[in-house]
């Protein structure tokens, strides 16, 4: 567990990290749908966190913006509290662009607004900084458009107008919850190059959820494989795609098309997650796992330091090489 | 082509001033998957809607299993629309909240005037791999991949030669995909379906589909 871990530089818990969290646990009616969750995130690094639906990824950002869903409980700490700061020192960019933007005051007003509601500065000021943040997202006209409705702005405006409004404050984190799911692949990566450009310009570090792999392959530094409320694995995006150490990270792969033999069906995970309040004693994976072993039906399997990573398996040195084999048929 | 299943020629259609499809045409075999590709506003989907003629086109054929159905009153239009089913990308819009899943599944058949019994209503469950038990839920308590296999096998009740698939993956998880995926490439090689299949993601058009028609701007730009 994290206090055991060596804190050298290259450490799944690094010492210079921006943001800790901790035994994360986010519970329903007493049902805990985060289980215990513990990660970093790291100055400026861009951390992606995957896996399917309902595995609490969702949950976990919106923890660290403390923006939890009525009747959500939470245990642990995210330290240090950048949520009682946000919208100055964190903040989202969401998957639908129309919600972030009210309809009926003028993108800039709504810029300039969230600008003075962190900082005391004249209308004057916080005007020309709404302004300059349409400026740099590469909103042509930025003084004019500024004074335009949401409406009045095409899709891709609209995108590169809510990443304005997250920047603006120049925050320490930025989190995007599935901000590309609706797009297509041009404007998939035409958002975040705007969403990569802004982070680097104010200095800030990214937390993206996604299911989408391609997505962390070209655009995050680090992930965060989440299954059934728990961290599968954690480690530098590049590698954990090219060499996954856990069944479950090789589940994910296996199912990309592009990752497929030739022919035509697609190796997929059998099954589905299980709910929560019903898991399976011993590891969640098991039911659904080709690798799975007496000792996984009985202990709940802690992440531990394998190379740069974090991995939760027991049988993790058992994996084939590539392990996206286990799933083919 | 005369064999083909779907023969689509010059097809244009225009809202007002824009022209979203431009001219479009391409045949598609029986058994065969065509995949429709491009960024959103290329004109795929007002392609899928004036194949399946519910959206008129403004100019061009459209010619089904040999007959051309431009030129069809929607009475003439009823025995041929069943043949050709649409399954939509989201997979809970497309099933009533308040209904059954037996229910919508068995819809289509109510609607030619037949009377679907239990037992087909189990087994068009069972083909798309979910528990004929599911017949009793409803939409909101099933996964978005058993809804999108719910949509199927409505789509497949009125026995169908050509489903208009548009995005039918696109709002899944890359492992829920893998399985509807797989499950549509069953049902052809078993019913040897025609698939017009309209999708974004170049990943699974390569994988899926036999081939592509690219578009841009409502033009054919390769395919
Ligand atoms: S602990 Fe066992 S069941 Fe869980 S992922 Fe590892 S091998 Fe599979």
């Amino acid at each position: 567990m994290p206090s055991d871990v060596p804190l050298s530089p290259d450490a799944p818990f690094p010492p210079d990290a921006l943001l800790s969290v901790r035994d994360l646990r986010i519970a329903f009616d007493g049902v805990e749908v985060v289980r215990g969750l513990s990660f970093d995130v790291r100055p400026r690094e861009a951390l992606a966190i995957v896996g399917e639906s309902g595995a609490g990824k969702s949950l976990t950002a919106r923890a660290l913006l403390g923006m939890l869903p009525r009747g959500a409980t939470r245990n642990g700490t995210i330290e240090p509290d950048l949520a009682a700061h946000r919208g100055r020192r964190i903040s989202l960019v969401p998957q639908d662009a129309l919600s972030a933007l009210s309809p009926v005051h003028p993108v800039g007003d709504q810029l300039a607004a969230a600008v003075r509601s962190v900082a005391r500065v004249s209308r004057k000021e916080a005007r020309a900084r709404a302004v300059a943040a349409l400026d740099r997202v590469g909103i042509p006209d930025a003084a004019r458009k500024a004074r335009a409705y949401p409406h009045e702005y095409s899709g891709g405006m609209r995108q590169r107008a809510v990443i304005a409004m997250a920047t603006v404050n120049e925050p320490d984190i930025v989190v995007a919850d599935e901000p590309t799911t609706a797009l297509d692949e041009e404007r998939r990566d035409q958002v975040l190059r705007v969403l990569a450009e802004q982070r680097e310009a104010v200095g800030a570090a990214l937390v993206l959820v996604t299911h989408d792999m391609d997505v962390v392959r070209d655009h995050a530094d680090r992930v965060l494989v989440m299954y059934a409320g728990r961290l599968t694995e954690l480690g530098p995006a590049e590698e954990v795609l090219a060499r996954p150490r856990a069944p479950y990270t090789a589940g994910l792969l296996a199912s990309l098309p592009q990752h497929a033999p030739p022919g035509r069906r697609l190796p997929a995970l059998r099954g589905t997650p299980p709910a929560p309040g019903s898991l399976p004693p011993g590891c969640a994976f098991t039911p659904r796992c080709p690798l799975a072993a007496d000792a996984c039906h009985t202990v709940e399997p802690e992440p531990q330091e394998v190379e740069k990573r974090l991995v939760a398996c027991h049988r993790w040195p058992e994996l084939p090489h590539p392990a996206t084999e286990l799933f083919h048929e | 082509m005369s064999d083909a299943l779907l023969d689509v020629r010059d097809l244009v259609v225009r809202y007002g001033d824009t022209t979203a499809v431009d001219h479009v045409s391409f045949t598609l075999a029986p058994g065969e998957t065509l995949a429709l590709n491009g960024p959103s506003g290329c004109g795929k989907s007002s392609t899928a809607q004036a194949v399946l003629q519910l959206r008129r086109p403004d100019a061009g054929e459209v010619v089904f299993e040999g007959r051309e159905l431009t030129t069809l009153t929607e009475r003439e239009l009823r025995p041929v629309r069943p043949r050709m089913q649409p399954v939509f990308q989201d997979p809970y819009g497309s099933l009533s909240p308040r209904h059954r899943i037996g229910d919508a599944v068995a819809e289509p058949l109510r609607i030619q005037g037949r009377r679907p019994t239990p037992d087909q209503v189990a087994e068009l469950l069972d083909r798309v791999g979910l528990d004929p038990s599911y017949g009793d839920r409803r939409p909101h308590e099933l996964s978005g991949g058993q809804c999108q296999r719910a949509g199927i096998a409505r789509a497949l009740a009125s026995e169908p030669r050509l489903l208009v698939l548009d995005e039918p993956v696109s709002s899944l998880d890359p492992s829920v995909r893998a399985g509807v995926l797989n499950l549509l490439a069953d049902l052809q090689d078993d019913l040897g379906l025609g698939y017009l299949f309209i999708c974004h993601d170049r990943a699974v058009v390569r994988h899926f589909a036999d081939r592509v028609v690219e578009m841009r701007e409502g033009r054919v730009i390769s395919g």
